[in-house]
């Protein structure tokens, strides 16, 4: 999937994937994409409800190799 | 509209220090309206040096210890020394942020944080001691705010 921003939150425990991943959309236009990496398993769950509650799309959360990818929409 | 939450702070202790850290950080990254009051031994959080904010194994039974022990043991000097040290060994190697970093988030996102000014002159604190970004207030000042919150949490 293409991507306009990257981030890697790899190692990082709660609330650190979600509060970067704010901080990481803050400076990106409307529908622009932003990709997270995560170790955290939590993020799995957290990813999906900073999505339902901010209005920004999950575009897509996958698992590779204990991996978490996500994909997140701008809105 | 925005929602809004607030948290009131009362614990000064390492384990107890993260929960309105966390929450508060959370909650603004979800585009929340949130303040902080800290009062009572919470006041300790404000603090420019964090580095006396401890945790004792003591009076603390739920603690998970990497060995049982006695409770004439922890009250040992240099016990809680030793278990804050553990702590935070055991903080950073899950990768959870020191509470300066969280703290510094919270301001980041525009978190205010408001210090009970009555526990401030009871405990004789000097506010040069704590950081530039505290403001000072009294409970009807938080109701001011907490009573249009969404979320109120006492900790």
């Amino acid at each position: 999937m293409n991507f306009d921003k990257e981030f890697d939150a790899s190692g990082l425990s709660c609330p650190l994937p979600i509060v970067k991943t704010k901080k990481s959309l803050a400076d990106m236009a409307s529908g622009q994409v932003l990709k997270v990496t995560a170790t955290d398993c939590g993020a799995v769950k957290d990813m999906q409800a900073f999505a339902d509650q901010t209005g920004n799309t999950l575009l897509s959360s996958t698992e590779e190799g204990g991996k978490y990818i996500f994909f997140m929409q701008k809105k | 509209m925005t929602k809004k939450m607030a948290i009131i702070a009362t614990k000064g202790t390492l384990d107890m220090a993260y929960p309105p850290f966390i929450l508060a950080s959370t909650a603004a990254a979800l585009g929340y309206d949130v303040q902080i009051f800290f009062t009572f031994y919470g006041l300790q959080l404000l603090r420019k040096d964090l580095s006396n904010v401890m945790i004792s194994p003591l009076a603390n039974p739920a603690m998970p210890m990497p060995v049982p022990m006695p409770v004439m043991v922890q009250m040992l000097p240099g016990m809680e020394s030793m278990a804050t040290m553990m702590m935070k060994q055991k903080l950073k190697k899950h990768g959870v942020a020191t509470l300066e970093e969280l703290r510094s988030l919270c301001l980041e996102a525009d978190v205010k944080f408001v210090a009970c000014q009555m526990t401030v002159d009871l405990f004789e604190f000097d506010k040069s001691e704590f950081i530039s970004e505290v403001e000072y207030g009294g409970a009807a000042m938080f109701f001011g705010f907490a009573g249009e919150t969404d979320i109120c949490l006492f900790v």
